[in-house]
């Protein structure tokens, strides 16, 4: 009884703690992705903003769908939702406990790529260079129009010939940089005081069924759990049986054809037992042909 | 039961984290494939495009067919759909079941392939260099050169320092651009593998869950008879080759008793179980016969059942009644000397 205990607490508590484990895994992974990831702004002025707010972006979707795919109880979740009443009532309020849970789950990769981004500044600076106002820059205010776009589009690019000793470019980056980081930082601390404020004040509103709804959500995960394993340990001895059956429909058969003595079951028990009748080898190769050609049917009774 | 339930479920959660695991590991292998890789274009005009899409496209095909070939349920896939009917009937759903998981499984390592390859960016930069669009980003003032000069100088993009047309197109200016167009489609094509991922995963609850519940059963199932079949074989086999090895040195036993014409003297207190053991073979000379014996004639693969308890001779199957031999000393008395 104890054991079973212990197994169901390991399994709830690991449940929760694989996720959250799934999660972290998928946040150190975007930091990874981003370091490696070879930013390269292509410098040309249509092609930049799309280049710089597509790596800020789509790479979060991409973390976004992949938290879910990656966490299981999405599945138990969906499974949830669109079963059939039947004799058990659907609440709502469990599926959407749940459904917050996994979303909020699988937000945090996602927004350490848009922060690390921004407060890395490349993308923004990729993004936004070619929309600077040129007036403000010494080095960019008296040049022609199509010029300045050209020369703001290669901001981003230090070793480009046009603009390499260029100032003003030091400038742009600068500027663009600044207002990247301030960005960042700033959603870094809504964030935090936004997941503050949720923690400590959730427990001013609707504990109780707070409570019921993630006792019911655990029940939900363990009971499948337990369903998969006891489908698992029944097929085990489905087969068990059925092989067994098998064996013993062969030596029967055997018994028919060959009218052997009436006493073979005697002997050094152990043996005769696992043998099950079947001692030749045109015996076994029958046996095995039958195995392949003729399976038994799936029926035990 | 305890034990056995907590270890098949071992087994079990096992059998699936193998396979993830394999997996995974396929797909580091694939990354660290590609980063050892020694990219080399051959910056000649015909030839980038071939060798640029070459290493796009045939690694995954490789590391796909190498996805099917390491997982063991190939095999078991295969038999079940080509074996005869017999009594028990063919689900396709179960056959659709394993060759869809099979198949998901063996196509993570490819993706990641063309998503490396994609978000580096050589490949795409060797095989579309000579397509750059030298009108919107080469210099307009450069001499008028033939199709074909300009495709060899085109061609030499990737190659720094062969590349001789600096006057026609930046080079920076052109693997940027094309660096630019490779990261796109890889994002692009890493979303559209992760939505594909996700719908599939999530739809299918809505519309097949019971289906889908009982072909993975039914699945688990053909898996674990097949294990135990070959279980139960085994320790047929096992017991098979025991009885058969004991048989035959029983008989040796009789032979060299029959040849010498002398009772084995065996001491009925002090036999108990060495001299068991020794199944009638006490001597160099006849241990070696034994050896010779099983190397030049060995047995045939025919047990011959036990002699009965019952003192009537057996009208057997033309065997000689066996002596008893110390193993059987318990019920020498009641075999009968035929």
């Amino acid at each position: 009884m104890d054991r079973f205990r212990m197994i169901f607490q390991y399994f709830q508590s690991n449940s929760e703690s694989v996720m959250n484990g799934i999660c972290g895994l998928l946040a150190l992974a975007s930091v990874k992705m981003y370091t490696s990831f070879d930013f390269s702004c292509p410098c040309l002025p249509q092609y930049n903003m799309a280049y710089g707010l597509g790596v800020m972006f789509v790479p979060p979707v991409i973390l976004f769908l992949c938290g879910l795919i990656l966490n299981r109880q999405s599945l138990v979740m969906l499974e949830e939702w669109r079963r059939p009443q039947g004799r058990r009532k659907k609440d709502l309020a469990v599926i959407r406990y749940m459904c917050s849970s996994i979303v909020q789950r699988a937000m945090v990769a996602p927004v350490v790529w848009i922060v690390v981004t921004l407060l890395d500044g490349k993308c923004l600076i990729c993004a936004f260079s070619g929309s600077m106002d040129p007036e403000k820059f010494v080095g960019f205010a008296n040049v022609s129009t199509v010029q300045v776009q050209q020369l703001l589009a290669k901001v981003p690019c230090k070793d480009d010939e046009l603009v390499r000793n260029n100032t003003s470019r030091k400038a742009v980056s600068r500027y663009l940089r600044c207002w990247s980081q301030a960005l960042g930082w700033s959603i870094l601390l809504i964030l935090i005081i936004a997941a503050f404020l949720a923690r400590w004040l959730r427990p001013c509103f609707n504990q109780a069924t707070l409570l019921q709804a993630r006792h019911w959500s655990n029940y939900i995960d363990i009971e499948q759990k337990i369903f998969e394993e006891t489908c698992c340990e029944h097929s085990r001895l489905f087969a068990h049986k059925c092989i067994l059956h098998f064996f013993e429909s062969m030596r029967q058969e055997i018994k028919l054809h060959s009218c052997s003595l009436p006493g073979e079951g005697e002997g050094p028990e152990g043996e005769e037992d696992l043998l099950r009748g079947i001692t030749d080898q045109d015996q076994v190769n029958k046996l095995l042909k039958m195995w392949y050609y003729e399976k038994p049917p799936l029926d035990v009774s | 039961m305890d034990k056995f339930r907590m270890i098949f479920q071992f087994f079990q959660s096992n059998q699936e984290s193998f396979m993830n695991g394999i997996c995974g590991i396929m797909a580091l292998a694939s990354t660290q494939m590609y980063s050892a890789f020694d990219f080399n274009c051959p910056c000649l005009p015909h030839y980038n495009l071939a060798y640029g899409l070459g290493i796009l496209l045939v690694p995954p095909f490789i590391l796909f067919l190498l996805g099917f070939v390491l997982n063991n349920n190939i095999s078991m896939l295969a038999e079940e759909w080509r074996r005869p009917q017999g009594r028990r009937g063919k689900d396709p759903a179960v056959l659709r079941y394993m060759f869809c998981s099979m198949a998901q499984r063996a196509m993570i390592a490819p993706a990641v392939w063309v998503s490396v390859t994609l978000l580096d960016g050589k490949c795409i930069t060797c095989a579309f260099c000579t397509s750059v669009p030298v009108e919107t980003l080469g210099n307009a003032s450069h001499p008028r050169l033939s199709q074909g000069e300009i495709e060899r100088v085109l061609a030499r993009i990737p190659c720094k320092e062969i590349y001789n047309g600096q006057q026609l197109i930046a080079n920076e200016v052109a693997v940027r651009y094309l660096r630019c167009i490779s990261q796109a489609l890889g994002w692009c094509f890493v979303l559209l593998m992760t939505t594909l991922a996700f719908l599939v995963r999530s739809l299918r609850p809505c519309f097949s869950q019971a289906a889908f519940l009982k072909s993975r059963y039914w699945s688990h199932y053909i898996d674990i008879e097949r294990k135990l079949f070959d279980e139960t074989c085994a320790e047929h086999a096992r017991s098979f080759a025991k009885v058969c090895i004991q048989q035959f040195f029983e008989g040796m036993s009789t032979d060299l008793v029959a040849a010498h014409c002398h009772l084995p003297r065996k001491a009925p207190a002090d036999a108990g179980e060495a001299a068991e053991k020794l199944l009638g073979i006490t001597d160099r000379g006849t241990m070696n016969m034994a050896l010779k014996s099983w190397h030049r004639c060995k047995p045939p693969l025919h047990l011959h059942p036990p002699a009965l308890p019952t003192g009537n001779g057996w009208a057997g199957e033309g065997q000689p009644p066996t002596h008893p031999t110390a193993p059987r000393r318990e019920t020498a008395a009641y075999y009968s000397w035929v």
